[in-house]
C-alpha cells in the first residue's frame, strides 16, 4: 500500500456561526484520483476550501505527515498543495502569460520557462493567446488556464473545485482525459469535488459521497460506480 | 496667441503636479478599489518631511529621496495599524479611515510646522528654458512633467517587469487566487501603500518645489480634489490614464476657464467637475481604465 499523502480527521468548518461540515475524515494516498461526490449545499467547495486554509476548521489535517490545520493558504501552496478553485479562478486582467507565472510565484529555481513552455505544449490555444487578457477567454480556455496556472507550482497536491462546472460535455471530457494523463504520466496526485459522478467515478481511484456536511459513503471508485444508492442519487440510475 | 501658449505651458506645469498624486491614488485604488482619501496628507507631510531635512543639511535630492522613503515607511505602518485589520471588502469603514487619517495627518503637520508658509528647496534650475513670443515655459514647467514621466516609467516597468510588480497585480486582480498561488497579500498590499507614498512626497515635492508657491499644510488640499478627478478622468486603475487626466485638468484650469468668459475664475473646480461628468458618461472606465469584463 502506498502512503497517505493528505488525511483530514473529524473535520468541521463554519462560515461564521452556521456549521458546514460537521467532522468528516477522509484521505487521499500518493498518486492516486480522489473524488468527493456530493448534490449542492453538501460541502463539497466547503471541504476543499477548509484543505486549503480558507475557511475556519477544526479538527486535523495532516500532508505529508506534517499537521497543516492552522495554515495560512500562501504556506499550504508552499508545502505543495495547488487548489482550483470553483469558477476557475483566474487572474482576468493579466495576459495568459502573466496567469502562468503568477502560478510559478512560489518558485524561484530556473524551470519556470520550460515549464511554460510545457503549457503551451498541452494547450497549444493558451500559447495562441499568452498575450491576451485571462478575461476574454472562454470557459473551457480559462479552465485549461487555471489548471496549468496550478500545476506551474509543481504540485504535489492538485485540488480541484467542480472542474467541470459551465462547460460543454466535449470540453470537460477533455479536461478530464487529460487530468488522468497527468495522473499516470507525472503521479500528480489529485483531489477532484464533482457533481459529475460518472465522469469523475470513471477515473478515480478513490470516492467519498458528502450528504449535508456528512460522509455517507466511501470506498475504492469501482465499488462505487456500481453502488445501488449512489446509481440512484448521482448516475441517474 | 502667445497668451494662448503660455495657457498651455501653465496647464502642462499643474497637470503634471495633478498626476504625480494621481498616480499615488491610481496605485492604492489598483491593489484595493478604495480611493484613500489621506494620500494628499501623506504627500503633504512627505514634502515636509523633504523640507526639514533639507533644513537640516542634507542636499536636497538625497533629502527628497529620504522624504520618498520615510513616508514610504510610514505608510507601511498606517496601512499595517489602521487598514489590514478591516475587511478589504468592505469599503465604507476604509473610507471613513482615510478620512480620519487625512484630518490626523493635517493636524499633526500643522502642529509641527505651523500654519505659515515656507520656502521649499528650489529643485530645479530657475528661469524660461523656452521663449515663444511673450509666452515663457520655465525650466521648472519642464522639469515637473519630466520627472512625472520619469516616475510614471520607473512604475510601468516595477509593475510589468518585476516579480513584486507580478504579485501586485495578481493581488489586484484576484485577491483569494493571489493567496492560492502563495501570495501574502498583506504585505503586498502594504507594498503598495509605501509605493504610493513614496510616489506622492515626490509629487508633492515638485508641487511645493514650484517657485510661485510655498509649502503650508493644506497645500495639497486644492491639488487633492484635482487629483483625484485627473484619476477618476484617466480611469482610476490606469497609471498612464492618470498622467492623462491630470494634464486633462491642468488644461481645463488653464485654458477652458481663462478663455470661457463665462466661466468665472473661482468656478475653476466647477469646470473641472463638470468635464469628468461628461467625460465619464461618455466613457464610464474614462479614458484609459479597464472595462469589467466577467464571464460567469
Amino acid at each position: 500500500m502506498t502512503d497517505i499523502l493528505l488525511k483530514a480527521e473529524n473535520l468541521t468548518a463554519s462560515y461564521g456561526q452556521i456549521e458546514v461540515l460537521h467532522g468528516i475524515s477522509f484521505q487521499v494516498y500518493e498518486n492516486e484520483i480522489a473524488v468527493i461526490l456530493g448534490a449542492n449545499g453538501a460541502g463539497k467547495t466547503t471541504t476543499i476550501r477548509a484543505l486549503s486554509g480558507m475557511v475556519e476548521t477544526t479538527g486535523t489535517i495532516t500532508f505529508k505527515k506534517e499537521d497543516v490545520t492552522q495554515f495560512e493558504s500562501d504556506a499550504i501552496v508552499r508545502k505543495g498543495v495547488a487548489h482550483v478553485p470553483q469558477g476557475r479562478g483566474t487572474f482576468p486582467e493579466l495576459t495568459v502569460e502573466d496567469n502562468l507565472r503568477v502560478g510559478a510565484f512560489i518558485r524561484s529555481d530556473n524551470d519556470v520557462e520550460n515549464d511554460i513552455q510545457n503549457c503551451y505544449d498541452t494547450y497549444p490555444v493558451l500559447f495562441e493567446r499568452r498575450t491576451q487578457t485571462a478575461g476574454s477567454l472562454s470557459g473551457g480556455e480559462q479552465q485549461m488556464l487555471a489548471v496549468s496556472r496550478a500545476l506551474m507550482s509543481r504540485p504535489e497536491l492538485l485540488l480541484l473545485d467542480e472542474p467541470s462546472l459551465g462547460l460543454a460535455p466535449q470540453i470537460v471530457e477533455a479536461l478530464f482525459e487529460r487530468f488522468l494523463i497527468m495522473n499516470k504520466d507525472h503521479g500528480t496526485t489529485m483531489l477532484i469535488v464533482e457533481q459529475n459522478a460518472q465522469l469523475a467515478l470513471g477515473m478515480a481511484d478513490r470516492g467519498y459521497v458528502l450528504e449535508a456536511g456528512e460522509i455517507v459513503i466511501e470506498g475504492p471508485a469501482k465499488s462505487l460506480i456500481n453502488d445501488e444508492a449512489i446509481i440512484r442519487a448521482y448516475l441517474g440510475g | 496667441m502667445d497668451l494662448f501658449l503660455q495657457r498651455l505651458f501653465d496647464g502642462l506645469t499643474n497637470g503634471s503636479a495633478y498626476a504625480l498624486i494621481a498616480v499615488a491614488l491610481v496605485l492604492i485604488f489598483k491593489a484595493t478599489t478604495l480611493v484613500n482619501f489621506a494620500q494628499g496628507e501623506q504627500a503633504m507631510l512627505g514634502a515636509f518631511i523633504v523640507l526639514q531635512l533639507w533644513n537640516w543639511g542634507l542636499p536636497m535630492w538625497l533629502a527628497v529621496l529620504a522624504g520618498m522613503l520615510i513616508s514610504g515607511i510610514l505608510a507601511a505602518g498606517l496601512e499595517r495599524t489602521f487598514i489590514r485589520r478591516f475587511d478589504p471588502a468592505d469599503h465604507l469603514p476604509l473610507v471613513i479611515i482615510t478620512l480620519g487619517l487625512f484630518l490626523v495627518l493635517n493636524a499633526v503637520a500643522a502642529i509641527v510646522w505651523r500654519y505659515d508658509p515656507l520656502a521649499f528647496p528650489q529643485l530645479f534650475p530657475h528661469g524660461s528654458a523656452i521663449t515663444i513670443g511673450n509666452a515663457r515655459l520655465s525650466w521648472y514647467s519642464i522639469f515637473a512633467f519630466g520627472s512625472c514621466i520619469l516616475v510614471l516609467l520607473l512604475l510601468h516597468v516595477l509593475l510589468n517587469r518585476t516579480k513584486i510588480g507580478l504579485s501586485f497585480r495578481a493581488v489586484s486582480s484576484n485577491l483569494e487566487s493571489s493567496r492560492l498561488c502563495g501570495i501574502k497579500v498583506g504585505p503586498t498590499l502594504q507594498f503598495g501603500w509605501a509605493l504610493a507614498a513614496a510616489a506622492g512626497t515626490f509629487g508633492a515635492s515638485i508641487y511645493a518645489a514650484n517657485p510661485v508657491l510655498q509649502i503650508e499644510p493644506s497645500i495639497m488640499l486644492r491639488a487633492l480634489i484635482f487629483s483625484i478627478t485627473a484619476a477618476a478622468l484617466g480611469g482610476l486603475d490606469s497609471l498612464w490614464g492618470a498622467l492623462l487626466g491630470g494634464l486633462t485638468i491642468g488644461f481645463i484650469q488653464s485654458v477652458l476657464v481663462q478663455y470661457i468668459p463665462f466661466i468665472p475664475n473661482e468656478m475653476t473646480l466647477t469646470a473641472t467637475v463638470v468635464v469628468l461628468l461628461i467625460v465619464l458618461s461618455l466613457r464610464p472606465s474614462g479614458f484609459l481604465g479597464t472595462k469589467t469584463v466577467e464571464r460567469v
